[in-house]
């Protein structure tokens, strides 16, 4: 069977679950099946069809199980939303559709993937400029005491940081492609320990310097922590050398620890991370007049603890307080941050597995194309945007789950968000066109 | 470059393991913590979800019920408004708020899902409905005793006596549970503590009945024995009167009792001795919270306090002005309930039974799945002192301070109690009468009280208010 045949095979799983999803959601809501929620159904895996056939069209040795693996991710999303808030997955749905676009135009655009690496320094300069916009007066917006993303009046809400996730990789791979040599080779040993040469690793304490800005500006420990660990998964799979990782991890640590002490932001959020059932904490009176609030990541478990094993079932999960107008949600934010809490409350740990486990394979898929990729950009590329996904996941479901400090990142195809399923479709679109070229019979 | 590829992956098993270990303790292990954790309103949330059962009184009227609302949520009404409001109580599930019935029956009314039943409920998502809670509670014999209290402050207690079933529960000031009883209401128009239960009132001389159960029971007096009436008598260094300073001369412990002799009491609880009177103090249930079947915080224990400290005494402490104790004085403080249960024990020979609310719950198949039977609280007494002291107390409303309890063709017997309230020369009293009927054959035990009257006696306020209620507890018996 050819790999574009077998993606075909995989899109079944997913338009079972959009179907068994929206009947549930509507047998559930109505104690009848709407031919609208059907037409919808239909809708969205039409559009996971039409991904499929622009693949089948550009990218014939392309890996057959990311994109398969991508659809039941987002129609696994898009079932969530909708059982959460109709609308919002009506605009999902619009969002899936300009995502399959600029998908589409990304295949076709960048066929030859590794000319991205001629515009590597303009690359860097637009992600780390969308990267403080957020923060530049008028549009950037704050939620949360995070600066997370812009506004265009009337016209969009845009989260930079989804896209810049992607530039940085580009650079990272690039860069590293060339320095790689030289970072192992011109390494010395001081105390024992492997260290770099510092004219070659300048643009990597960039970098850490980014991560530090992000924090120190933005207010935010999540996209830090994603785009550090990308950074270090790029690193070490570049140079195969522990001490680099090492040593950044230290010097991460550090830093986020004076940072951390010193900006009143992340300081509440490890306040809430540590004691989320502390009664004053919970209705956001922290020590010495902090605004920390640990009303949501209490709420989180708690819709966790209301799942159990196997959850309440779809549909079943009490997502708004009773007699308020208008109706407010328990746990804010359920259908972004919030929505892993969400689907454990109402799919149990189980469902939580599923999800996880999906990612899990998604990102497998990504390491292999990884490892067969024929040249060193592509191996990098692949393996920085996998590894990128993996953080994002773990940095979302971690801080939902209390593992890390809870930051707001989304969860990748299933949060609600324009920005995030957009950006992750030209992820996937890339690792798509990594795969052909390393899987093209020679 | 692969090595470290296929390490990396590695690192993101371990991550990824780690979230699943956390959401397992979540969703697993720490589960129950969270779901019990008062910050946690998503039990409050499905409560409201839940079609709780009615309370019921004992001849089917609704004391309770659930409305249901648009959003699939409910809310209590209390149809009968604050007629049953104390025993009752209240459940606002909104803010998980409960007190009385609502809160002690609470798991009834809600409904045990199990077995299969709570298997189908989480598959379907019905709604769950609770069962229905059927009381002791007699609403004819409930309106009278609060229409006799006509406004004033005080409460009313009715038993079977032989089963500890709670008939009249009544006490004023009350409060309409229908409006929102989460704002404190303003005294002395409204209150929500349950006086029959959580007041501290001074027994007086309603209490003479313990001091004469302890006497004859012990064996130190019988009925026949006679002591000195004299007034003023010293006790524990300070003079101690009989109303209106009356000097009796000799007498027997039943004319002692007729006439509500004080001096006579408290020579006889010093005779008896501390020890002894506090031994019969705890079989009556003194000392300790009644093991009614309402929320504990609902409840008070009736027991002498230091009147310096203000400190509850020790059971059979040497502070105790045991004389005064006696004869109701000497700090004692007691509930309505408690000395409803003095008069039960002595009218069901001497056998005192655990006061219950719960009559019987009811599934909403019609099956009944819980039938209170009646428990044994104590022995207080023999059967053979029981019997005497109930023919002295018989003699009391024949011939003595309780004829205004006198029923045409019942029997009573009961003992007054007029106890002085407040600062002396005050002439506020707490006018008491407690007993049983019919005497020869006793059904139902009685206490009422009224709080800080200007002089009145118990024997011409609270004794014609007993008599009625149990005229109509004993009518609607036989009717």
């Amino acid at each position: 069977m050819t790999a574009r045949n077998r993606e075909l095979i995989g899109l079944i799983p997913a338009s079972l679950l959009v179907t068994a999803g929206f009947a549930g959601v509507f047998i559930q809501r109505a104690n009848a099946l709407s031919n609208i929620s059907l037409t919808y159904g239909a809708i969205f895996l039409g559009l996971c069809l039409a991904g499929h056939m622009v693949i089948r069209a550009t990218l014939p040795y392309a890996d057959p199980y990311m994109f398969p693996l991508v659809a039941l991710l987002s129609s696994f999303g898009i079932v969530m939303i909708y059982r959460i808030d109709a609308t919002d997955a009506r605009q999902q749905a619009q969002w899936f559709v300009l995502g399959l676009l600029l998908f589409a135009a990304t295949i076709i655009v960048f066929r030859d993937y590794r000319k991205l690496e001629h515009y590597r320094y303009l690359i860097v300069v637009v992600s780390l400029i969308l990267l403080v916009l957020p923060r530049a007066p008028g549009i950037g917006y704050e939620a949360n005491g995070a600066y997370l993303g812009i506004r265009i009046p009337g016209l969009f809400v845009f989260q930079p940081t989804e896209f810049a996730k992607v530039g940085l990789v580009i650079f990272l791979a690039s860069y590293l492609r060339d320095t790689r040599q030289v970072l192992v080779q011109g390494a010395r040993r001081i105390l024992g320990v492997t260290v770099p040469p510092l004219k070659h690793f300048g643009p990597v304490l960039v970098i850490w310097g980014i991560a530090m800005l992000i924090l120190i500006l933005l207010h935010d420990v999540g996209s830090s922590l994603m785009f550090y660990g990308a950074l270090l998964a790029v690193l070490y799979v570049a140079t195969n050398r522990l001490s680099f990782v090492v040593i950044g991890l230290i010097a991460f640590g550090l830093g986020a620890w004076y940072i951390g002490a010193h900006v009143p932001h992340i300081n509440d959020r490890v306040q809430e991370w540590l004691h989320p059932l502390n009664a004053n904490l919970y209705y956001g009176k922290g020590p010495d007049g902090s605004s920390a609030s640990s009303y949501q990541l209490a709420n989180s478990l708690f819709a966790q603890a209301a799942g159990g094993m196997f959850g309440q079932g779809f549909g079943q999960a009490t997502l708004t307080i009773p007699g308020t107008h208008p109706v407010a949600f328990l746990l804010p934010a359920p259908s972004t941050d919030m929505i892993y809490a969400v689907i454990t409350d109402e799919l149990g740990l189980f469902g939580a597995c599923a999800v996880l486990i999906a990612y899990l394979m998604l990102i497998a898929r990504g390491f292999k194309t990884a490892v067969l990729a024929r040249d060193s950009f592509s191996t990098l590329l692949a393996a920085g945007l996998s590894a990128v996904l993996a953080l994002q996941v773990f940095v979302i479901v971690g801080g939902v789950t209390r593992v890390i400090p809870l930051t707001g990142v989304t969860l990748p195809f299933i949060s609600y968000g324009g920005s995030s399923i957009i950006a992750n479709l030209v992820l996937l679109a890339l690792l798509l066109l990594v795969s052909d070229r390393a899987r093209r019979p020679a | 470059m692969n090595a470290p590829i296929t390490r990396l992956f590695g690192v993101v098993i371990v991550l990824f393991a780690l979230l699943i270990v956390w959401t397992s303790r979540w969703t697993v292990f720490e589960a129950n913590a969270l779901r019990n954790n008062p910050l946690n309103k998503r039990t409050l949330i499905s409560e409201e979800k839940i079609d709780e059962g009615k309370i019921l009184a004992d001849d089917g009227t609704v004391l309770a019920q659930s409305v249901s609302h648009p959003d699939h949520t409910y809310t209590r009404t209390y149809p009968t408004g604050s007629l049953f409001s104390q025993a009752v109580g209240y459940a606002i599930t909104a803010t998980g708020q409960d007190a009385g019935l609502e809160l002690a029956d609470g798991q009834y009314l809600r409904g045990i899902d199990t077995g299969i039943s709570a298997i189908i409920g989480q598959l379907g998502g019905a709604t769950q409905v609770g069962d229905n809670v059927y009381t002791t509670l007699d609403p004819k014999a409930q309106r009278l005793a609060l229409q006799l209290l006509a406004g004033r402050a005080g409460s009313v207690v009715a038993l079977d006596l032989h089963t500890g079933a709670v008939k009249v529960m009544v006490s004023l000031p009350s409060y309409d549970d229908n409006n929102n009883p989460s704002a404190p209401c303003a005294a002395p128009s409204c209150s929500q503590l349950n006086d029959a239960t959580q007041s501290e009132d001074v027994p007086g001389s309603t209490f003479k009945i313990v001091t004469a159960v302890a006497a004859i029971d012990s064996g130190t007096f019988t009925s026949d024995s006679v002591l000195d009436g004299k007034s003023p008598l010293i006790v524990s260094g300070v003079p101690l009167e009989n109303d209106s300073n009356t000097n009796w001369g000799p007498q027997n412990l039943t004319t002692a009792l007729v006439n509500s002799i004080n001096t006579i009491f408290a020579q006889v609880a010093q005779q008896v001795g501390r020890a002894t009177m506090t031994r019969y103090m705890k079989r009556f249930g003194f000392y300790s919270k009644p093991p009614i079947d309402l929320p504990p915080d609902e409840l008070i224990a009736s027991r002498p306090f230091s009147s310096t400290t203000g400190h509850a005494f020790a059971p059979g402490s040497p502070n105790e002005d045991i004389g005064r104790i006696g004869i109701g004085q000497g700090g004692l403080l007691v509930t309505p309930l408690q000395m409803a249960m003095v008069a039960a024990a002595v009218g069901d020979n001497g056998t005192l039974m655990v006061p219950h609310l719960t009559d019987h719950v009811v599934n909403p198949d019609g099956q009944t799945i819980l039938t209170v039977k009646p428990i044994i609280y104590s022995q207080v007494m023999k059967a053979s002192t029981a019997q005497a002291v109930g023919l002295m107390m018989r003699k009391v409303v024949e011939e003595g301070t309780g004829q205004a309890a006198n029923l045409e063709g019942v029997s009573v017997a009961g003992k007054t109690g007029t106890a002085s309230v407040g600062a002396t020369g005050s002439n506020l009293t707490e006018p008491w009468f407690i007993g049983f009927a019919p005497a020869e054959d006793a059904q139902f035990a009685i206490a009422v009280t009224i709080d800080r009257t200007q002089g009145e006696y118990g024997g011409t306020v609270a004794a014609p208010i007993a008599a009625a209620v149990l005229k109509t507890l004993l009518s609607e018996q036989h009717g």
